[in-house]
Parts: structure tokens; C-alpha cells; sequence
């Protein structure tokens, strides 16, 4: 069963990013914020007819929280690979992994974590076989990052946007 | 206001903060250097942009907070934006090196 969507994405995220540019929580800021996201989400409607509707919040922090360590992670990964670079050059390599997951903000979000993180780049991705092509710095088991993929990031994706 | 207010337990931690970001973004930096293809180079700076400038960004907070004594968190703003922009170049540059690849071989 579907629980009901929590708030819209838009205007939430507007509203935080104004009261954090003005420093401030006072009332004023407040309502003006709220006025602003509010314009702004229904200017860009029509641009963008399909609103976000991220529901399941707690399933978000725990995402962040596997992203941050992949990312630290990685680019411990990363440096070590681009220091030994004289002995051993990475062996570079194309991935496909086919994918559960619709949603458009689903895999918009996707794309920001793998291009996001240091040694993995979205390379594309396929809307009629639903299949992502990534690139991987060094690739030695393609099994992990598939698992890594599917596992960390898709499926708590697919319980927050669909 | 001067580097001689910000007290210690915030000058310290944010000072080796600060190293490490230099680091990280130094040997990204490296990387365009070191590695010799193409699409092995386009991982290297995303060290930067990612860990590098976040030990930066927390670094800033830490020494805005402690001057201004009171929580100072503007410079997640940054994280944000930069969070959001720059995937889309790297990802710009990966498909067009693709199709370039692609053409080249055909």
C-alpha cells in the first residue's frame, strides 16, 4: 500500500535554501521564503510538469549516510590508484547494469551519486531496456559494484520515489 | 576579527580539516597527470569536488561558528550546489568522449 506523499520536493528544498542564504529563521524570512518557493515552484510547472513527492524520509537518511561513507571511501580509493599510477595503471571498464527503478527524480538522484563519488561515472542509460552504463575506474569484480548499485542505492531510491 | 580570535578547539580540528581538503585536491589534481587515458583522467578531480571540498566547507564552519558564536551553516549551500552542478559536466564529457569514441571507431 501507498503511504501518502509527504511534502513536495520543490518548494521545501526552495524554502530551505532562502532562509539558509539569509542566515536567518525570524518569522519575516519565514513567510517570505514560503511566498518565493511557493512563485517560483508554480513558474516552473509548466517546465517541469511532474512534481517530486519523496516519501519515506528516514529511508533518505540512511541513504546519505551510505553515500557520505562511499564517498569517503572511494576517494581513499581513488588516491591510492592515481599515486600508484607509475607501478600500475587502473584497468578502466564499462559496466551494464539493468535497473528496477522508474522514476525519473529516482534516477536523476542516481546519477548524482555515481557521477558523484570519486572512481564511477554514469555513462548512460538506456530508457526502453532500463539499463545503466557506468564506468569504472578500476574495475576489478563486477559483481560487488553491481550488488554495491542495486543494493545501497537503488532499492532505498525506489522506496522513497515510488 | 583576526585568525588570533578563533579559539583552539576550532582552529585546530579546522586547520587539519584544511589540509586534508588541499591534499585530496592536490592529488586529484595529480591524477590528470598521472593517469593516461582519457576516461581514466575523468575520475581523478571528482576527489576535489567531492571529500576536498568538503573538508573545506567544514573547515569554514567550524572558524564562522566559533567567530560569530553561534551556529554559522551558510556553506551547505555550497555542498548543495556544487553537489548538483558537477556530476552534469562530468557526465557531459563522458558521453561526448563516448560518441567520439564511437565515431572514431566506426
Amino acid at each position: 500500500m501507498r503511504r501518502p506523499p509527504l511534502v513536495p520536493l520543490l518548494p521545501a528544498v526552495l524554502l530551505a535554501v532562502w532562509l539558509l542564504l539569509n542566515d536567518s529563521v525570524a518569522p519575516g524570512h519565514v513567510v517570505l521564503g514560503a511566498v518565493f518557493a511557493w512563485l517560483v515552484s508554480a513558474a516552473v510547472a509548466r517546465l517541469r510538469p511532474l512534481p517530486a513527492w519523496p516519501r519515506r524520509l528516514h529511508v533518505a537518511i540512511g541513504l546519505c549516510w551510505h553515500v557520505f561513507v562511499d564517498i569517503v571511501r572511494s576517494n581513499i580509493g581513488v588516491g591510492r590508484v592515481v599515486l600508484g599510477a607509475a607501478r600500475r595503471q587502473p584497468t578502466i571498464g564499462f559496466l551494464q547494469i539493468p535497473l528496477q527503478l522508474r522514476d525519473p527524480h529516482g534516477l536523476a538522484m542516481l546519477s548524482i551519486i555515481i557521477t558523484g563519488t570519486p572512481g564511477t561515472v554514469w555513462a548512460g542509460h538506456d530508457p526502453a531496456s532500463n539499463t545503466l552504463t557506468l564506468h569504472v575506474l578500476d574495475l576489478q569484480d563486477e559483481e560487488t559494484w553491481i550488488r554495491t548499485i542495486k543494493d545501497r542505492y537503488e532499492r532505498p531510491l525506489m522506496e522513497i520515489f515510488e | 576579527m583576526s585568525a588570533a580570535d578563533v579559539p583552539l578547539w576550532a582552529a585546530l580540528p579546522a586547520a587539519l580539516l584544511l589540509i586534508c581538503g588541499g591534499l585530496l585536491a592536490l592529488v586529484g589534481s595529480l591524477g590528470l597527470l598521472r593517469l593516461r587515458s582519457f576516461f581514466a583522467r575523468i575520475h581523478a578531480p571528482t576527489m576535489g569536488s567531492t571529500l576536498g571540498a568538503g573538508c573545506v566547507l567544514i573547515a569554514s564552519m567550524l572558524t564562522s561558528t566559533a567567530l560569530a558564536q553561534r551556529p554559522v551553516v551558510h556553506e551547505l549551500l555550497i555542498t548543495l550546489f556544487i553537489l548538483v552542478t558537477a556530476p552534469i559536466t562530468t557526465m557531459l564529457l563522458m558521453r561526448a568522449a563516448i560518441l567520439r569514441s564511437d565515431r572514431s571507431e566506426s
